[in-house]
């Protein structure tokens, strides 16, 4: 077992404005596993997630401070290229966002603004990205039409095919399958689980029996806070926190 | 209150499971009574409920699937339903033994009894209220009294080595006894098991309160 921590947060707090959404969030998350943030609506997980990839820069009037680091690098720091970062640690959305372009374009897009435009070399990177996504047979013959054609479980995989194609370290997948049907949610999940070999995962999901299902930890979100961070076996079967409990067993409100 | 049918439907199980408990309290009853005072109706009494028993334990069996499937349980609620599901084949087991010991009195019938039975009774009476406070351990999730109740097992076990002992003594003395001395024995030996059974429950409901499995029997 390899049991590096990949990120560690300390002390984190984070500000819309004048609201504070994330209060003092400490975690380790370890390399090659699976965590799943668990929490009701607009309890900061969402939040959370971007702040592991700096993408809450985007939003005006956000202030964050405390530490994050990737491997060991703090990542708000400012000689940190963003850019870098977020090809390091990619993301993945609730509702599949795939360019309108072709399925190859979607694919080859991320590795041409990298710089590589060696025909050649971005075929194998199509192929390879697609195929670790499980999609390469279901698109192998259409690869020049419309990504826009494809079914939604399908938009899904492209966009984490997508994601691999710049070969990042972390992927982030906030509500992954919500827009999904069952197939292709439990296509989805078999994915991640065969990505954690090579990915450190960090999922959103309000979708108890998916947290239950495919993590390996899981972080249970409420107002800003955590509330209870453990091994999913626990957190499922016997939570300490009584706030835990009432909400996993739908007791909550 | 969210989830409030689901929580319906959980009290429901508990009270269909404590009223499984209770039969199998009354044929335990039942069966060492009818061996006691050689009745045999009585003993077919209890061979009727052995019946009721097996519905009732794939009637709640049936329950604990549905809520399952359907509510997808998590933490104490899987718990809860998951210590039911063995507290129900428990019972069941406990069921067939009192059924086996109403068998020893319809297999004895008139003939009379080697010796008058106290120290049977006796065991029955600690084991009838092991599984007594087995149920309310569960009904009132206390824990207390499930540690509690699994000491009375050592008593049971102590009663058990002592009939034993006895019966040996008779089949020495006279060998005619040993047909009835050896049922008797087992009617010992199932006693003992039933009182086992309950400390189960006992852990059962140590495992649905604190989440931590416990061995209580050794």
């Amino acid at each position: 077992m390899r049991e590096i921590n990949k990120i560690e947060v300390k002390n984190l707090n984070l500000f819309y404005g004048e609201h504070q959404a994330i209060n003092n969030v400490n975690i380790q998350i370890v390399s090659h596993s699976i965590t799943a943030f668990i929490g009701p609506s607009g309890c900061g997980k969402s939040t959370f997630l971007r702040v592991l990839n700096r993408m809450n820069d985007l939003i005006d009037g956000v202030k964050t401070n405390g530490e994050v680091y990737i491997d060991g690098k703090e990542i708000y720091q400012s000689d940190v290229d963003v850019v870098a970062l977020r090809k390091k640690v990619g993301m993945v959305f609730q509702r599949p966002n795939p360019f309108p372009m072709s399925v190859y374009d979607n694919i080859a897009y991320g590795p041409r603004i990298h710089g590589i435009k060696d025909r050649k070399k971005l075929d194998q990177i199509v192929e390879r990205s697609l195929r670790q996504a499980v999609l390469w047979e279901e698109v192998k013959e259409r690869m020049y039409k419309s990504a826009l054609g494809l079914s939604g479980g399908q938009q899904q995989r492209l966009c984490i095919a997508r994601l691999l194609a710049v070969e990042p370290e972390v992927l982030l997948m906030d509500e992954p399958t919500s827009a999904l049907d069952p197939i292709s949610t439990l296509k989805i999940e078999e994915l991640v689980r065969d990505l954690k070999n090579d990915y450190t995962i960090v999922i959103v999901t309000h979708n108890m029996q998916q947290a239950a299902r495919i993590s390996d930890s899981t972080a249970y979100f409420l107002n800003g806070e955590i509330i209870e961070h453990d091994a999913t076996d626990i957190i499922f079967t016997n939570p300490r926190h009584q706030q835990t409990e009432d909400y996993i067993t739908g007791r909550f409100g | 209150m969210i989830r409030q049918s689901f929580d319906d439907s959980l009290g429901s199980l508990v009270q269909d499971i404590l009223r499984m408990g209770s039969i199998v309290e009354n044929m335990l009853d039942n069966s060492v009574e009818s061996l006691k005072l050689q009745d045999l109706k009585l003993a077919q009494e209890v061979l009727k409920m052995e019946n009721e028993i097996d519905s009732l334990e794939q009637e709640i069996e049936h329950k604990c699937l549905r809520l399952i499937a359907t509510q997808q349980p998590f933490a104490k609620d899987l718990r809860r339903i998951t210590a039911g599901f063995k507290i129900i084949t428990d019972l069941e087991r406990m069921a067939d033994y009192c059924e086996d010991i109403a068998k020893v009195t319809l297999r004895i019938g008139a003939e009379d009894l080697i010796k008058p039975l106290i120290d049977i009774p006796r065991m029955s009476l600690l084991t009838q209220r092991m599984l007594k406070d087995a149920l309310d351990s569960f009904a009132y999730e206390n824990i207390e009294l499930a540690y509690q109740m699994c000491k009375d097992d050592d008593e049971v076990d102590h009663i058990y080595a002592q009939v034993i002992r006895e019966l040996l003594t008779y089949m020495m003395e006279n060998p005619k006894t040993i047909s009835q001395a050896t049922s008797l024995m087992f009617v010992g030996r199932y006693i003992e098991r039933i009182a086992d059974h309950a400390t189960n429950i006992g852990e059962r409901v140590i495992f649905l309160v604190t989440g931590i499995k416990k061995e209580l029997n050794d």
